[in-house]
């Protein structure tokens, strides 16, 4: 494995993460409009959900949030490198595309992490109690999450041609899969129409195991959550390599 | 040092490339000349292990472009016709980048970098981002960062497009000065006619086929002898008496009436003597690259407007700065 250069891609990546503030803040903004403004509307009309108020309940849904949208941001950047054409630079170099993908799945899989634990300094203000064990729980499953996000962003970034399709992609699918992942509203509650598509999406596993390491109320067991999340990674990563490899650039 | 055999590449049935072949020698300037849309660019990409050709083959350093590309990758550096370099990095951060890609060891980064950003006159400006360079600037970068792991070939598509002139001479001290240090072999594509006298030798290209391929000294032998300007008080009385006098083919334009001739300065006196009406003008010069492709093919290499694509980049460009 191209390690050299998986990393060169991770640390660009990052670099440029860390020169451009305004991806961090709104970050920081997006948390504050959902959970304190949404939140705060919502709560009196849901109640008591399992013992959390409502607040409390989504929050694990917000890291879910912060997740999905930097993974897909992080992977689609591929579409701007590809016009402005520093992707060229690195596909003509000697080295493999797995690697390219591969880093790519790395550096979008670490910013996720890190603007996910960013949303923990919330969890005071909405008194979710966070055991500093609980954090390094967290990490690893938020990995685990963002891989899997972020190689689904690499598919759409090697099949779409231009980034005019961004919108459609955040319509169609980004949003869908985050509204339908039990992180806004407990999955009990909906018809089960819709509980078929909820459980097919593999974010409800991912929010399920957030929120049972954050909350400890969960509607499946941790393996099953695990497994499937594991599974799911697997395939998509697999997938986004193999279609990565395959475009003309 | 690049060996092409009939190499040819579609898009959507309409043949980009249609089977062009040719060698290039090491430590030649090789150049492709040809209008916007000839195939230049299709071409290289192929070369580069970038696109898969249609049908043909070619070698570049020996190693066989289909079946071995990550040897070719390693032979050759290129500087691509849009720009390519990271432009939130530093100039340093990119060439670093690129020596970690293509694995320049470690203790020798520092030292090539130095070299090549010496080479290109851009040590001061080694720790600024990119995105606050001229074109001239990223340019010279760019051939830094492809000398960087001291390629074998390196190959230039339309290296001085867009910069002025004073830039474009620059360009072409690093690049003489390149080959007389180093034995790399230059490819490089342009379609102004001016610049490609700076060739050992040229491939003339048009809708994807090489019509013509030689020293620019040679080709310019194409177009016998001088081409001779002529002005007079009536241009369309004198175009016809040349015609019927000289037996030359005259062409017309705003600048005045011009033919080809042989030993044009002695034919001058000659004309001033017997022509029957008084001229107010007259200029000889040796024919350029333009003329031999005028000659080939019947029209001028001129300056196409941008396509509808490269106007919407631009334009994404300009509104880039909120990536
Ligand atoms: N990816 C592509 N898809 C479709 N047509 C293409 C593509 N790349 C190039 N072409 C077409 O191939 C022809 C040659 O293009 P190109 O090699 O870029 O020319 P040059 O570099 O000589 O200006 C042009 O007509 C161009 O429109
Ligand atoms: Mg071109």
């Amino acid at each position: 494995m191209d390690w050299s250069t998986i990393y060169m891609i991770w640390l660009r990546d990052l670099i440029r993460y860390v020169r451009q503030r305004s991806r961090l803040y709104s970050s920081i903004a997006r948390p504050i409009l959902w959970l304190f403004i949404l939140g705060s509307g919502l709560r009196p009309s849901f109640g008591a959900i399992q013992g959390f108020d409502y607040t409390q309940f989504i929050f694990p849904g917000i890291i879910a949030m912060a997740l999905i949208f930097t993974s897909i941001q992080s992977a689609i950047s591929i579409i701007w490198d590809r016009e402005f054409g520093f992707l060229k630079e690195i596909l003509v170099a000697p080295v493999p595309r797995t690697a390219v993908a591969l880093g790519k799945g790395f550096a979008g899989s670490t910013l996720s992490v890190f603007q996910g634990t960013l949303i923990l300094i919330f969890a005071p203000i909405v008194k979710v109690p966070i055991a500093w064990y609980n954090v390094l729980i967290l990490i690893p499953a938020m990995f685990l999450i963002s891989f899997a996000l972020v190689g689904i962003g690499i598919i759409i970034a090697s099949r779409m041609t231009s980034f005019e399709g961004f919108g459609t992609i955040m319509n169609f699918l980004v949003m869908p899969m985050f509204f339908l992942s039990g992180a806004m509203f407990p999955i009990s509650r909906l018809p089960s129409w819709l509980k078929v598509v909820v459980y097919i999406n593999p974010l409800t596993y991912g929010v399920d195991l957030l929120r049972n390491i954050l909350l400890g109320i969960s509607n499946f067991p941790i393996a099953l959550d695990c497994c499937i999340l594991l599974v799911f990674s697997f395939v998509v990563i697999l997938s986004a390599v193999f279609f990565f490899n395959r475009g003309e650039y | 040092m690049i060996k092409v055999e009939d190499l040819a590449r579609s898009f959507n049935g309409l043949w980009a490339v249609d089977g062009v072949s040719f060698g290039v020698k090491e430590g030649e300037i090789f150049g492709f000349l040809g209008p916007n849309g000839a195939g230049k660019t299709t071409t290289i990409r192929m070369l580069c292990t970038l696109i898969q050709p249609s049908r043909g083959q070619a070698w570049i350093a020996g190693y066989d472009v289909l079946k071995q590309p990550t040897e070719v990758r390693r032979s050759l550096g290129i500087i691509f016709q849009d720009p390519s370099l990271d432009d939130r990095l530093t100039a340093y951060e990119n060439l670093k980048f690129h020596a970690i890609i293509y694995k320049v060891p470690r203790r020798e980064r520092k030292m090539r970098i130095d070299r090549v950003l010496g080479m290109t006159e851009l040590q001061g400006r080694r720790n600024d981002l990119v995105r606050y360079f001229s074109g001239g600037m990223k340019r010279r970068l760019e051939i830094a960062r492809g000398l960087l792991h001291e390629p074998k070939v390196l190959f230039l598509d339309e290296p001085t497009l867009g910069l002025d002139p004073q830039t474009r001479n620059r360009i072409w001290q690093y690049l003489h000065d390149l080959r007389r240090t180093k034995k790399i072999t230059l490819f490089l594509t342009t379609h102004y006619m001016d610049e490609a006298e700076n060739c050992d030798r040229i491939a003339v290209i048009d809708y994807g086929k090489i019509i013509a391929l030689d020293t620019p000294e040679n080709l310019k032998r194409m177009v016998k002898g001088d081409i001779v300007t002529v002005h007079t008080q009536d241009d369309t009385l004198a175009q016809k008496e040349l015609g019927e006098r000289y037996r030359v083919v005259v062409k017309r334009d705003s600048s005045g009436l011009h033919f080809e001739m042989d030993k044009g300065e002695e034919f001058i006196p000659k004309l001033v003597k017997d022509f029957s009406m008084p001229i107010t003008a007259v200029s000889v010069r040796r024919p350029t690259l333009d003329d031999v492709f005028l000659k080939l093919t019947g029209r001028e290499i001129r300056e196409e407007t941008a396509s509808d694509k490269d106007r919407l980049r631009q334009r994404v460009r300009r509104i880039g700065g909120m990536r």
